[in-house]
């Protein structure tokens, strides 16, 4: 069996999740189309795997935001394979490269890395972080909302209280999940919103207590030690907690985002990343640099602005919807 | 896993190329490669990349590279002068319409900045251009993007015109310039919702309130982390609303930035300010000069090249080389080499003009005396020329009398003569270095 067919299988056989996938697959198309067009452009000037293929095929990794070093590993690695198989020509090629992107992705981890480390017993504490403007409040929202679909029992802390509004938007989103908010005045110290916020939580009995904070580059030191304050907070009142600290990251984030994922796990310790705005034609790609570099995996991808539009990450997906059409294509 | 800058990619390249006189095209190719992925890494747009290495190549395989006898430097100076002409002169004006109100509307992806940089921008007409700005909230979709506006007029006690979530933007807008008029205000910033640039709806919403309210002004806001996609960005926002400028938002973190090249050359609209921190007083002019040296990641280094080749004699630099090989170096020679950096500036302004010297041992924090300086030159001037070609014959008696001569004490004089025997020690080991080997820590006489 082919990968593109085990791949395909697996597409097919996850049927009660059929239609989070035909949103993933919905909210990919603008930036899998630009791919899997120049893909398919690529294979159909070249007839034969040369010099000019590998030349062009890394301009189409380039141009996904892969990053460069990645980019050069990758086709180092496709040249030596091609070798090793002698293959001669571009049809056979396709699917030793999505293999490959695959692989650097999970490496020797199996998928489980993208689930979410939700506590069966007691509460669960998610604590997110990340630059300005990625997305954080959002993903909160429509975290919530998915968690409570599942049945738990969610609380939101606002622990951004210094970016204007930011407390006000916390809230609309509290209201649009259904969750309750704890939140203090515009000002005060965000590691004490969220202790409030524990405390709220485990006199609720509630599962899951999701943290927002503000947004921070990853270069203000003063910042990030905020932030590591705001998780010795968590870690000492309760125990094991956090059990999850997204890093949320934007899919139009070039080379930097390599950075804020260093900086940030050197300050919390992070455990999974949210790609958001992959709804547009960004491409996102630098989270393959960052899961080959700093071995962190992506756990949720955004795909628009309402509540139900995150999804679960899924290596193959992605990977899968990049190169969709060219796949049906060949079927 | 920092990015390295352009100067430190090209290193083990120049220093191929270096004493080899003439260089090859097979050098330019090497060349163009680490300038390639110099540019790559800081997010320039591959297009744009593509473009300007052919321009490089052209230029470098040009005369002036190929007989100058520091290609290395040549070629880095190609490519900032290209990088410089294609970043385009310094813009920061604000237009002025022919009757008040100006309108400027501010549009971009989500989370760019706009929001902010509408408070800023406000915050800037009024200190700097005495003006009266209104601030207009057309942002009906994002939660809470009205109070976050409202909350920063309270914070610069500046009007905010707001129509709720329930109105249409293009509405809310036009109500807003009758009432700048009623209230005698003379700019209007309309801060609108995020969007896609591939989101047909919402754009259109933008090319409405356009024609409805005319602007003076259209900023695009880039988040200046933004890499490859900034090119599709900035070219769609462009063709559908004809953007009159940029702002380039979040410049305060440690990007490079080379998302600013990208819109440039492809929209070829100006990038006007820059957002430098979340505080409201943070808009800055922006430096395109200063954005080119940081895409490349090397700080003024450029501005130190032309220092030293203005200043320092080619030929001579060459011979100097010679004698460092061949262990001939003297105190005449040291002196030659004293008077040249001198006519470069002041030593400590040089030496942090250097991306490296920050890491390099003895460097860092290096205090420059330059009263120390003229001691030295005070101590090599009293000697004999036998003494300056010959140090070895510098006797007690000798001693004596060079320091009588330059005003100074024996033992100053003892100790340059030892700075200088481990000087010529180290440029033995430091051409040996140039062939691979590390050497430690190196240090002038006068530091
Ligand atoms: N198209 C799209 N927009 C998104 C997505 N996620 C968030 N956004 C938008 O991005 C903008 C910024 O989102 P926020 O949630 O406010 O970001 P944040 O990280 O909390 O921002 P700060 O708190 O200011 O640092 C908003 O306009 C969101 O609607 C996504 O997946 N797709
Ligand atoms: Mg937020």
């Amino acid at each position: 069996m082919s990968f593109f067919d085990k791949l395909k299988k697996r597409f097919n056989n996850e049927e009660n999740e059929e239609q989070v996938q035909e949103k993933y697959k919905e909210g990919m198309k603008k930036s899998r189309g630009a791919f899997s067009g120049r893909i398919n452009d690529l294979i159909a000037r070249y007839r034969k795997v040369d010099e000019d293929f590998f030349e062009e095929l890394e301009e189409v990794l380039i141009t996904a935001d892969v990053g460069v070093t990645t980019v050069m590993d990758l086709v180092d690695e496709l040249k030596m394979e091609v070798k090793r198989q002698n293959i001669k020509d571009t049809e056979q090629i396709k699917d030793v490269i999505s293999e490959k992107l695959v692989d650097i992705y999970y490496g020797d981890d199996d998928p489980e890395i993208e689930t979410l480390n939700i506590q069966e017993n007691g509460m669960t504490v998610i604590l997110v972080v990340g630059v300005n403007g990625v997305g954080k409040t959002t993903s909160i929202g429509k975290l919530a909302h998915q968690l409570k679909q599942q049945g738990k029992t969610v609380m939101l802390a606002a622990g951004d209280t210094f970016r204007a509004g930011a407390i006000e938007q916390l809230e609309e989103w509290g209201k649009r999940a259904d969750v309750e908010v704890i939140k203090q005045s515009a000002g005060s110290d965000p590691a004490a919103v969220i202790y409030d916020g524990i405390q709220a939580a485990k006199a609720r009995n509630v599962d899951v207590l999701l943290c927002d904070t503000a947004g921070r580059l990853q270069n203000k030191v003063n910042l990030m030690k905020e932030l590591e304050k705001i998780k010795r907070v968590i870690e000492r009142e309760v125990p094991g907690a956090p059990h999850e600290v997204l890093l949320v990251l934007d899919a139009t984030t070039g080379q930097n985002a390599l950075s804020q994922a260093k900086t940030f796990s050197e300050a919390t310790d992070v455990t999974g990343i949210v790609l958001t705005k992959l709804d547009g034609t960004a491409k996102g790609g630098i989270v393959l640099a960052i899961r080959k570099e700093l071995d962190i995996p992506v756990k949720f991808v955004g795909l628009g602005e309402q509540i139900n539009d995150l999804q679960k990450f899924d290596a193959s997906l992605f990977v899968y919807g990049l190169f969709a059409d060219m796949i049906e294509e060949e079927a | 896993m920092a990015f390295e800058g352009l100067a430190e990619r090209l290193q083990s390249t120049i220093k191929k190329i270096t004493g080899k006189g003439k260089i090859s095209e097979q050098d330019i190719k090497e060349m163009s490669r680490e300038i390639r992925l110099a540019l790559l890494e800081a997010d320039v747009n591959f297009r744009v990349v593509k473009d300007l290495i052919n321009r490089i190549k052209e230029r470098a395989v040009g005369q002036e590279v190929m007989e100058s006898l520091t290609p290395g430097q040549q070629v880095v100076k190609i490519v900032r002068d290209e990088l410089a002409e294609l970043m385009g002169g310094e813009n920061a004006k604000i237009a002025v319409g022919d009757r008040p109100p100006t309108v400027i509307m501010m549009v971009g992806l989500q989370g760019a900045g706009k929001t902010t940089t509408s408070g800023k921008l406000a915050n800037l007409l009024r200190k700097k251009h005495n003006r009266k700005p209104l601030l207009v909230a057309c942002d009906v979709y994002r939660p809470a993007a009205i109070e976050q506006l409202k909350t920063l007029g309270d914070q610069l006690n500046m009007p905010v015109f707001s129509l709720g979530t329930d109105t249409n933007p293009v509405e809310i807008a036009e109500k807003a310039i009758e009432k700048a008029k009623e209230d005698h205000l003379d700019y209007v910033i309309i801060d609108t919702a995020g969007r896609l640039h591939v989101d047909n709806e919402l754009m259109t919403e933008l090319t409405e309130i356009k024609e409805a309210v005319e602007p003076e002004e259209i900023f695009l806001v880039v988040d200046a982390m933004t890499g490859q996609d900034a090119v599709n960005v900035a070219e769609s926002f462009n063709e559908q609303l004809d953007i009159t400028g940029v702002v380039l938002t979040k410049l305060d973190g440690d990007t490079r930035g080379g998302a600013a090249l990208s819109i440039k050359a492809v929209t070829d609209k100006p990038i006007k300010f820059a957002g430098m921190g979340e505080k409201l007083d943070q808009l800055e002019p922006f430096h395109p000069d200063r954005m080119a040296s940081r895409i490349l990641g090397m700080g003024d280094v450029l501005s130190l090249i032309e220092k030293a080749e203005t200043t320092v004699d080619q030929k001579k630099a060459k011979e100097l080389e010679e004698k460092m090989r061949s262990m001939s170096f003297t105190f005449d020679d040291f002196l030659e080499q004293m008077e040249q950096v001198k006519q470069m500036g002041p030593l400590d302004e040089l030496l942090n003009m250097l991306p490296g010297a920050g890491k390099m041992k003895g460097l860092k924090n290096a205090q420059i005396d330059e009263r120390q300086l003229s001691h030295v030159e005070a101590i090599v001037k009293s000697m004999t020329k036998k003494e300056r070609q010959n140090p070895d014959i510098i006797n007690a008696s000798r001693k004596k009398r060079i320091a009588r001569g330059s005003g100074t004490t024996v033992s100053q004089v003892n100790r340059l003569l030892k700075q200088f025997n481990e000087m010529k020690k180290m440029m033995k080991q430091m051409t040996n270095m140039q062939k691979g080997k590390k050497g430690k820590g190196f240090k002038l006489p006068f530091m």
